[in-house]
């Protein structure tokens, strides 16, 4: 299977286009058949993968416009297979919940192509073929958004695209002058990333191309402030936009910035690390508290989210190994756990309709089964030892601790204020007496519901548990990457920063 | 005793004027058909037009490069190939689009095929030529027959478009020649490789250069009009509202294919001799151009009149490219309009499918936005296919015109324009906003339910182009490698 990178990427497309095909009322046995054969193809990536092998696997290339540099070049690492993995699970996931009742077969088409776009930006090794897929993936979210959302769906999704839109067009821009400047180097042209990372650039140009692929990177991600699309995408978008939002596509920002910003441009990033370091704080602990004061239980996740993708962000800068792969695992466990707990919602907003914490009350002693899983995963959330979502954020605590132990204790008070807001949110909706009559005769889950939510449960718990096997190839890579990130800077600062970092690993 | 001249005939190499005669030949079979046979189907003569146009291509494609003819005034070099086989394509492509089911009274005559083949001849000469009187000729001609095919559309408002344009081409025409004759008044000749060598020894001159550039001043803004660029565009939405569908999907390209490689000519060479206030001249107005045109396109109700100034702001950046003037800029404004035909073909095309007799959702509009409300319900196809024009307009990747986006921009960011690159790219942030208000009112949007069906005017032939423009829009990847490398082939081989 040298191509399964290839089938990986266009099998959902394929799938899609076939789809057209399909009755209206097979079409979710479809897209749920697809979407499984989709993730075991991905487990079968994950189980020919060479977790030793720190660098790219399973390569393809492919020139496709080569006057110009443009190949169609695949392969993944330790850092990309397990956000593939996850990907390709929330979608599974994401249509056997599947709760959309008018036009399903448009929405399992366009979840197909998504999963597709969504698969290609994480095995991209080309600059023009990354760009490409992510900002296909717009599209199908527009859609998703627009024709299935709340009341204010269109403009949601019109902000979404265009938010986004804006940021990646100046990326584009710091692409095109990566590539001129790879030209004039080296008088070829190419926009393959393994060539563009043998380029080593004045600290002059690399803070002008930081800032082009940040702020594109940065409004994906969101961070703080360009986090203001994201509370209107997730209120109005239906549930599996939400899950498929938050667990994939936002990872996206900070995959980017794993796989371009670092090693492209190791000197600009050290320099950045304290704004951005500021930023994501702001980030973690204004979300948190933004998060605390909402009355919809859709909203506090939402924010809750983007609180979480700030500790993400911190664990990148903090460049050394236990941040930064603390980093890729919490992208992993955010996807799984928020995805979770939007579809969890969604199983509610389902039954009555409504989102408000203030119209529940008492709903555990009404649908147990659901307060046991919602529990779990809000747990998660916070960050509980014993679940996936204490090993991410433990590790880029201690990763970022080595750089500033200030700003890493600031970072750890989002566990104590997520945990405030996560169990308010409990208890108001849960605990306490049944006060509104309707809520008394509410159906527990059912067995599709139940079946969607007991395997994120189950990952939850072993990989919090025993994260090792996916930690091991993340670490690999990213030892390897920070590697070539101190061979690679100029500044003495940064090969400081890197190389502190890389001994202190070795110390222990 | 005049000497008599002795003129032989090889030394005219008349094969240089054979594609422009083939054209024009054929427009006189269509008229002599014409008298011969009365009531005969617009199906024969579009047809006709499209195998003369293919012959035309033939011979073309056929000519050798860096040539000149008839009297050293025909200059064939690749820039002249690139554009008139644009031009040709352009025109085969887009004529079948008046094989509509509905009738239209424009295509009964068959005078309108042989006035639109004498355009293309006309545009032909623009292009073939570095001689400002035969450019002149060229654009007169193919602008005549233009005012008349828009004003053969048998309604009010065409009229009111045809006249406006010829109002204001006149008046282009009237700066064209002023400006040609203060450049030969100044240099003394109107072969621009002539008045290059000339402005070549005398470059030092202030006086000479202040009233030089004075000249091309005059030449810029007539074809500022030709090419609807800001301040001089503010006939084109009118005209494009008055004429029909089909007919302003072909003058927002071809047109203007001919006019940029005259100003690929003209300004190229201003530039070339080092005239730094042509530059950002022309910059200015590619700037102004490209963003006013799209803050316009922002809040207007009609599709074709949002087309119409996105079709502006699309010429602004490609003009930003003409101020580069390096091979890869003059490449990109051939790679762009080649990428941009087909997907304007596409929406062009679908707005002449839904284009019926009555106004049906407005008074004054013939396609507002209502009248898409809802397309993916009546017709899911249609509706995927124009959201795929639309987001190929807009830039999204892989579709067409991304890549001419991206080569534009690739070729600004290479000539050191950096901030260009970056209006650029904030240009096409707001254009989405437009492109994007269709996309949401056909697929998010519930059709008006009393109205019947918008594909009224549907036809096989124009399903088939439709089809095309489609496959053309959606694997432009695969075809960019073997396009890029031939224009830009073309264009070195004539040392732009």
């Amino acid at each position: 299977m040298d191509y399964i990178l290839s089938i990986l990427v266009f099998f959902p497309a394929i799938a899609a286009l076939l789809g057209f095909v399909i009755d209206k009322d097979s079409a979710r046995v479809y897209g749920i058949t697809v979407a499984a054969i989709e993730f075991f193809l991905s487990l079968w990536l994950w189980f020919s993968f060479d977790g030793s092998n720190a660098g790219m696997q399973f390569v393809e290339l492919i020139p496709v416009i080569p006057d110009f540099g443009v190949n169609y070049y695949l392969g993944v690492d330790g850092i990309s297979l397990f956000i593939i993995l996850m990907t390709t699970m929330m979608t599974l996931i994401g249509i056997m919940s599947l709760s959309v009742k008018e036009n399903v077969k448009n929405m399992i088409i366009t979840l197909l192509f998504l999963e597709m776009t969504m698969v290609g930006v994480f095995v991209s090794l080309d600059a023009i073929i990354f760009y490409l897929f992510w900002e296909l993936s717009l599209v199908p979210m527009l859609y998703i958004i627009g024709a299935w959302g709340g009341s204010l769906r269109v403009y949601a999704a019109v902000k979404f695209f265009l938010y986004t839109f804006a940021g990646s067009l100046i990326m584009l821009v710091g692409m095109l002058f990566m590539a001129y400047t790879y030209q004039s180097l080296t008088g070829v042209w190419s926009f393959a990333l393994t060539d563009w990372y043998a380029l080593v650039l004045p600290v002059s140009y690399q803070m002008w191309l930081f800032a082009a692929f940040f702020i594109g990177f940065a409004i994906k991600v969101p961070m703080f402030p360009f986090h203001t699309w994201l509370p209107y995408a997730h209120g109005q978008a239906p549930t599996i936009g939400s899950v498929i939002l938050a667990a994939v596509l936002l990872k996206m920002g900070t995959y980017g910035f794993v796989r371009f910003s670092l090693p492209l441009f190791p000197d600009a990033a050290v320099i950045w690390i304290t704004p951005i370091a500021v930023l994501s704080i702001i980030m973690i602990i204004y979300t948190a508290m933004v998060a605390y004061a909402q009355k919809d239980m859709k909203q506090v996740i939402a924010y809750s989210s983007v609180s979480h993708m700030g500790i993400v962000m911190l664990g990148i800068f903090a460049m050394n190994a236990e941040g930064i792969g603390g980093s890729v695992f919490q992208m992993l466990s955010h996807g799984i756990v928020s995805g979770a707990l939007f579809m969890l919602v969604g199983v509610i907003y389902d039954r009555r309709h409504t989102k408000m914490m203030d119209e529940f009350g008492g709903i555990a002693a009404v649908m147990p089964k659901y307060a046991v899983i919602f529990g779990i995963m809000l747990v998660a959330s916070v960050g509980l030892p014993l679940t996936i979502g204490f090993v991410g954020e433990f590790l880029v605590l201690i990763g970022f601790y080595q750089v500033s132990p200030i700003m890493t204790i600031l970072a750890g008070t989002s566990i104590i204020i997520g945990s405030v807001y996560m169990l308010s949110l409990f208890k108001k909706s849960f605990f306490g007496p049944v006060t509104k009559e309707e809520n008394r005769n509410l159906k527990d889950l059912d067995a599709k519901e139940t079946w969607s939510l007991v395997p994120l449960v189950a990952i939850v718990v072993w990989l919090g548990i025993y994260p090792k096997p996916i930690l091991d190839p993340i670490d690999n890579s990213v030892k390897a990457m920070l590697n070539f990130m101190d061979e690679k800077a100029i500044t003495q600062e940064a090969k400081d920063m890197i190389h502190v970092a890389k001994s202190t690993k070795e110390a222990k | 005793m005049l000497e008599p001249i002795n003129v032989s005939l090889e030394s005219l190499n008349l094969i240089t004027l054979a594609p422009m005669l083939i054209a024009i030949a054929g427009g006189l079979i269509i008229l002599c058909i014409d008298l011969f046979k009365d009531g005969l189907h617009k199906s024969l003569y579009v047809m006709l037009t499209v195998l003369v146009l293919l012959i035309d291509l033939g011979s073309v494609i056929g000519l050798n490069l860096n040539e000149r003819g008839f009297f050293d005034v025909i200059l064939i070099d690749g820039i002249s190939i690139v554009s008139q086989v644009l031009i040709i394509v352009g025109s085969i492509v887009f004529i079948p689009l008046a094989l509509s089911s509905k009738r239209f009274h424009e295509y009964s005559y068959p005078e309108f095929f042989a006035l639109f083949l004498f355009m293309v001849a006309g545009f032909q000469f623009m292009v073939a030529s570095d001689n400002l009187i035969l450019i002149f000729v060229g654009l007169e001609t193919a602008s005549l027959a233009l005012y008349t095919l828009i004003a053969l559309h048998n309604r009010s408002n065409s009229y009111e478009a045809a006249v406006k344009y010829f109002t204001m081409g006149a008046l282009a025409a009237g700066f064209f020649a002023m400006g040609s004759a203060m450049i030969y008044a100044l240099t003394g000749s109107i072969e621009i490789y002539k008045i290059a060598e000339v402005l070549g020894t005398r470059i030092g001159e202030t006086d000479l250069m202040i009233a030089i550039f004075g000249g091309f001043i005059l030449i810029l803004v007539s074809l500022a009009f030709k090419l609807s660029l800001y301040p001089f565009h503010t006939w084109a939405p009118d005209v494009y509202e008055g004429a029909s569908a089909a007919l302003v999907g072909y003058m927002s390209v071809v047109p203007k294919i001919a006019a940029f490689v005259v100003a690929i000519r003209v300004f190229g060479m201003a530039i070339d001799l080092g005239i730094e206030p042509i530059r950002t001249t022309i910059l200015v107005i590619a700037v102004l151009t490209m963003t006013l045109a799209n803050i316009m396109a922002l809040v207007q109700e009609d599709v074709k009149r949002m087309l119409a100034y996105s079709s502006i702001s699309h010429a602004g950046f490609v003009m930003a490219a003409l101020a580069l003037d390096t091979t890869e800029a003059n490449t990109s404004i051939f790679l762009y309009y080649a990428l941009f035909m087909f997907t304007n073909l596409g929406a062009f095309a679908m707005l002449w499918i839904s284009r019926h007799k009555m106004r049906r959702f407005n008074n004054r509009y013939d396609h507002p936005y209502e009248k898409f409300a809802g397309f993916i319900k009546i017709m899911p196809v249609g509706a995927v296919i124009m959201g795929l024009f639309m987001l190929s307009l807009a830039g999204v990747p892989p579709f067409s015109v991304f890549w001419g986006k991206i080569y534009v921009m690739q070729a600004a960011v290479n000539a050191g324009y950096i901030w260009l690159a970056l209006v650029m790219g904030l240009n096409s942030v707001i254009a989405a906003y437009y492109y994007l208000k269709l996309v949401v009112y056909m697929f998010l949007k519930d059709p008006i339910k009393d109205v019947d069906t918008i594909y009224y005017n549907i036809s096989r032939p124009l399903m088939v182009i439709i089809g095309f423009a489609t496959v053309a829009t959606l694997g432009a990847i695969f075809y960019i490698q073997p396009l890029v490398s031939y224009i830009y082939y073309m264009i070195s081989a004539s040392g732009y």
